[in-house]
């Protein structure tokens, strides 16, 4: 019932919100805002009461309804520690979501809040769905208000980049279908749920099909280098909110599927193709890291970076060792904050400026120095600077991969000198520097600063003292270890 | 024929002789009010008839009309489908036509025409029913006499359907020739003893040509576009949605009955119709500026869509492409409906360029809202019918592993999100920046946007919203129901 409600909670508010926005803007924003708050407290419950040790394949709340009998299809949502996790990410940024776009959204208030929320829910709902379908569904689901965010409160390229975001990942997604079909129809228990799925074998070669149809979906999500493409349009072109929204979440459910479904259900399979997933990985480190150099668009450098950093991601998943796959969950989480925040700075000055132009920008400390410290902060991070929760994840990934794949993990690890360079870049570009273009802006509102503030306080944290993340990662990740590890201390994947 | 036998008949027999009667008082009483109301009160008693009948099924009457559970769960989607369609016209003609009692006693026959053929058993009343039907739709395609396209179109439906029927009539021939019979039970028994010969194999593929006119498939879809642009919208919804349905129905008895896929070569056949048909519809569609041309091709893409479940036969086939057909009709009287509302109060012609349409969300958003619902629905997204329509239809080919066939649909679903979401940017669209490249055959001045306010309309596109909603969120009842309409095509 409380993981209904955390999908309900956004979709009502959202409608709450574009009735509101009737009466006033503001009403809908707090609106809005009100729902966003209510869903992340009641995650930080969740997250209270979440037991230190809870066993391996064991869910923590769980609901199961049949919904379409006839193909086996349930509504049945659960939460464990990665769940948790993510679910947490989500009600958080979605809360900086809506505040971020206090200003900058003044056309259209009410339905932008009903896009976003429908959103947020949507993602909660991929998170939670231990039902392929399910899953897929709200998969699905995620698209359409992710393209009205692009399409409707974007900037100048909206159309071409929410249509191509829109058949990118739409395609990608189809073929997470025909994976779904496929293991519908050989399974031979008539069942999407992921738990009976989980203990089932499959013939070698129609798994393996499958599970690159799965992985098909969520390369183009995550992206992995090959299918990136769409990223730097869409992350460009949406608004801050949007950005926030894609760079913070939608990429997470790419590396989520995977986690939870991609390696689980074809361990085999997972492990053949895994050396090729690594090295696409760190080929994607260093691709997005040169790349980002060289973009002369600040959001188009943020959206880039995320490309790099998806790599680590990528690489800690498929090198499969525990103290990879740990690396890989605090990345996604460290890069939900650290890049939804290098969004939300990009925002700013845009709505100061007036433009995103790197060549326009420069010297903005002298006028607005907590803006300025703050981008300081967040491109250190990025650049994985000890002591912030980048660090922290991208170091246990190379540490976990190095065993596993001494070569690969050696060229990723020459991403973090590719990273410096564009964060570096990054931060001389904008704050440093002659104030050449004479810029007069306002600094930060108490708003701002407390939206950042919030996010700054939580990278600091998890460089600092990550184990709470361990702790709740480290029963649900063990299903996604490589065969090997995992056959001392568990039947998973049999 | 018996007492019994009449009531059973009764959903088709309503519709028949309110037709009739409605031609009698509109010679005295001229009243498109009345007509209008008739006609819906008429369609309302045949449906409610077609639970009564359920009582008497299943049953044969007189080896030529088959009630059945399949032909009564046919009977109300396609008598639902034109009562929606009937309360979009009432409003919509009364703008284009001021004489506009015929327009429903045509409307009526045709809903004649679509039961019969729903409910043949039998190649004659198959006939029959389609000739009504066709007869009965030259006169509507046509009846904004005033238009030169919509008298183009009928003439151009006329010409085509014409010829269509005679390639029927020829298969039919051939079939009765080598068989001796024209009742489809008979044809069945046949088929399963083998006993058909080439000329029936002729005959049979005669038949597939003229069903594939009426349901456009490629290459018998070129009328389509253009009676779908030249047709008052409201008519355009009735074809797209009730005729496509009725003739669907019987070409998945006939499968059923002859086993048609069940042969290598008719498989091969199909196969082929069916890739050809969504790669056309699909690739065709992607440049229109004319939404209505735009709807045709991508209506042609979804009839190639509903030939995968006939290919694919087995026990998901008949009631997924019930399903899929139902989620379709939905979808497409909401679309042609809203088109048909922004035309109500135009004196030239119906709204039908891509530009017309932008920003219609910021004057009208509740019709917007119903646009872009069936646009969604029609590509497959989630929260809308379209999506379990689809899965559907891929797990039933799946299950009989035409994966080929799959990959082909889902990459023709991947290229329809193209078109179908540029029609819902530029819903969604300011008014004043427009769509880029697309407005080049669009008209330079502003046409206002006066949408009709009728209530009628409104109650129409409201059912085809809640319908497309409510089956993408709980599919399960009328999955159970089509599969207890498939059981009754064991016969």
């Amino acid at each position: 019932m409380i993981l209904t409600l955390l999908i309900l909670i956004p979709m009502i508010g959202g409608l709450l919100a574009l009735a509101a926005a009737r009466w006033s803007a503001l009403a809908s924003r707090w609106v809005a805002l009100l729902a966003a708050l209510v869903n992340l407290g009641i995650t930080l419950a969740l997250w209270a009461k979440f037991p230190t040790s809870l066993g391996v394949g064991k869910t923590f709340v769980e609901v199961n309804v049949p919904w379409v009998p006839r193909f086996g299809i349930s509504y049945h949502l659960a939460l464990d520690g990665l769940s948790l996790l993510l679910v947490l990410l989500t009600t958080l940024l979605t809360v900086v979501s809506v505040a971020c776009s206090w200003r900058e959204i003044t056309e259209r208030v009410g339905q932008f809040h009903l896009a976003l929320l429908t959103l947020s829910a949507a993602i909660l709902g991929t998170f939670l769905a231990f039902d392929l379908l399910l899953f897929f569904f709200f998969w699905e689901a995620m698209l359409v208000p992710m393209y009205f965010l692009i399409a409707i409160w974007g900037h100048e390229n909206r159309r071409y980049a929410a249509i191509k975001f829109f058949l990118f990942t739409f395609f990608g997604g189809l073929f997470v279908l025909l994976g779904v079909i496929g293991l519908y129809v050989y399974n031979g228990h008539g069942t999407f749920d992921y738990i009976v799925l989980r203990g089932t074998m499959l013939p070698a070669r129609a798994g393996m099909l499958m599970m690159l149809g799965l992985l098909t979906g969520f390369a183009v999500k995550l992206p992995v280098v090959p299918f990136h493409t769409w990223l730097p349009d869409a992350h460009t072109e949406a608004s801050t909110a949007g950005s926030v929204m894609l760079a913070g979440l939608l990429l997470k459910t790419g590396a989520y599927g995977m986690l939870r479904f991609a390696i689980p259900l074809f361990p085999l399979a997972s492990s053949t193709i895994a050396p090729v997933m690594m090295a696409l990985g760190a080929a994607g480190i260093l691709y997005g890291a040169i790349l980002s150099y060289a973009q002369r668009d600040l959001k188009r450098m943020v959206a880039y970076t995320s490309v790099s950093h998806m790599g680590f991601v990528l690489l800690g998943i498929y090198a499969g060792t525990p103290l990879a796959l740990q690396g890989a969950v605090l990345s996604i989480i460290c890069h939900g904050l650290a890049t939804g925040a290098l969004f939300v700075i990009a925002g700013l000055i845009q709505e100061r400026t007036r433009t995103r132009e790197l060549a326009k920008l420069g010297g903005l400390w002298a006028v607005t120095p907590k803006l300025g410290g703050f981008t300081l902060f967040f491109a250190l991070a990025a650049l994985g600077l000890p002591g912030l929760g980048n660090f922290t994840g991208e170091f246990l990934v190379l540490l976990g991969a190095f065993p596993v794949n001494p070569i690969i993990a050696s060229i990723a690890a020459l991403g973090l000198i590719a990273s410096v360079i564009y964060a570096l870049w990054l931060v001389q570009k904008t704050v440093f520097g002659s104030n050449e273009n004479q810029w007069t802006l306002p600094d930060l509102s108490g708003r701002e600063v407390a939206v950042l503030g919030v996010l700054a306080a939580l990278l600091l944290w998890l460089g600092l003292y990550p184990q709470p993340v361990f702790d709740t990662a480290r029963d649900a990740i063990v299903a996604a270890q490589r065969p090997v590890d995992v056959q001392s201390d568990t039947e998973v994947g049999k | 024929m018996t007492c019994r036998d009449l009531v059973s008949m009764l959903p088709i027999l309503i519709p028949a002789y309110a037709g009739v009667a409605l031609m009698a008082v509109v010679a005295f009483l001229r009243s498109a009010r009345l007509a209008f109301w008739f006609t819906v009160i008429a369609l309302a008693a045949s449906f409610a008839a077609v639970f009564v009948s359920a009582a008497y099924a299943p049953r044969t009457v007189s080896h030529m009309i088959r009630v059945d559970a399949y032909s009564l769960f046919f009977d109300a989607v396609i008598l639902a489908a034109s009562l929606l369609v009937t309360l979009l016209c009432g409003d919509y003609l009364r703008s284009h036509e001021k004489r506009s009692e015929a327009f429903y006693v045509l409307l009526l026959f045709a809903v004649t025409g679509m039961l019969v053929i729903a409910s043949s058993a039998h190649f004659l009343t198959f006939f029959l029913g389609l000739e009504t039907l066709s007869a009965s739709l030259y006169g509507l395609i046509g009846y904004t006499r005033r238009q030169s396209v919509s008298l183009e179109a009928a003439i151009k439906y006329l010409v085509l359907a014409a010829a269509s029927s005679a390639f029927l009539l020829f298969g039919i021939a051939l079939i009765y020739a080598d068989a001796g019979t024209m009742g489809f039970s008979g044809l069945m028994l046949m088929a399963h003893k083998g006993m058909l010969t080439t000329v029936s194999a002729f005959g049979l593929a005669m038949l597939v040509v003229g069903v594939g006119f009426k349901l456009a498939w490629v290459p018998f879809h070129m009328w389509s576009p253009d009676v779908y642009q030249g047709a008052p919208a409201p008519v355009t919804a009735l074809i797209a949605s009730g005729s496509k349905g009725a003739v669907f129905a019987l070409l998945l008895r006939l499968v059923a009955a002859g086993g048609l896929q069940n042969n290598r070569h008719s498989f091969i056949a199909l196969a082929v119709l069916a890739t050809a048909t969504m790669f056309v519809g699909n690739l065709l569609a992607l440049n229109q500026t004319n939404v209505k041309r735009l709807l045709a091709y991508s209506s042609i893409a979804q009839m190639g869509y509903l030939l995968i479940p006939v290919l694919a036969n087995g026990a998901m086939g008949v009631p997924s492409a019930a399903f899929y057909l139902i989620s379709y009709m939905a979808a497409a009287i909401a679309a042609f409906g809203v088109i048909s509302v922004c035309s109500a109060r135009r004196e030239s012609g119906d709204m039908e360029q891509l530009s017309d349409y932008t920003g219609l969300a910021a004057s009208k958003p509740a019709l917007a809202a119903v646009f872009a619902l069936a646009l969604l629905s029609l590509t497959g997204l989630p929260l809308t019918a379209g999506f379990f329509a689809k899965f559907y239809i891929f797990t039933a080919a799946a299950e009989r592993g035409l994966w080929w066939l799959l990959i082909v649909g889902v990459v023709n679903t991947g290229m329809s999100a193209f078109y179908y979401l540029r029609v819902v940017f530029a819903l969604y669209s300011h008014r004043d920046t427009r769509v880029s490249g697309f407005e080049r055959s669009g008209n330079l001045e502003t046409p206002e946007l006066t949408p009709s306010t009728a209530l009628t309309p409104m109650i129409s596109l409201s059912a085809c919203a809640a319908v497309v909603v409510f089956l993408g969120l709980y599919p399960a009842p009328l999955i159970r129901l089509a599969e207890a309409a498939a059981r009754a095509l064991n016969f």
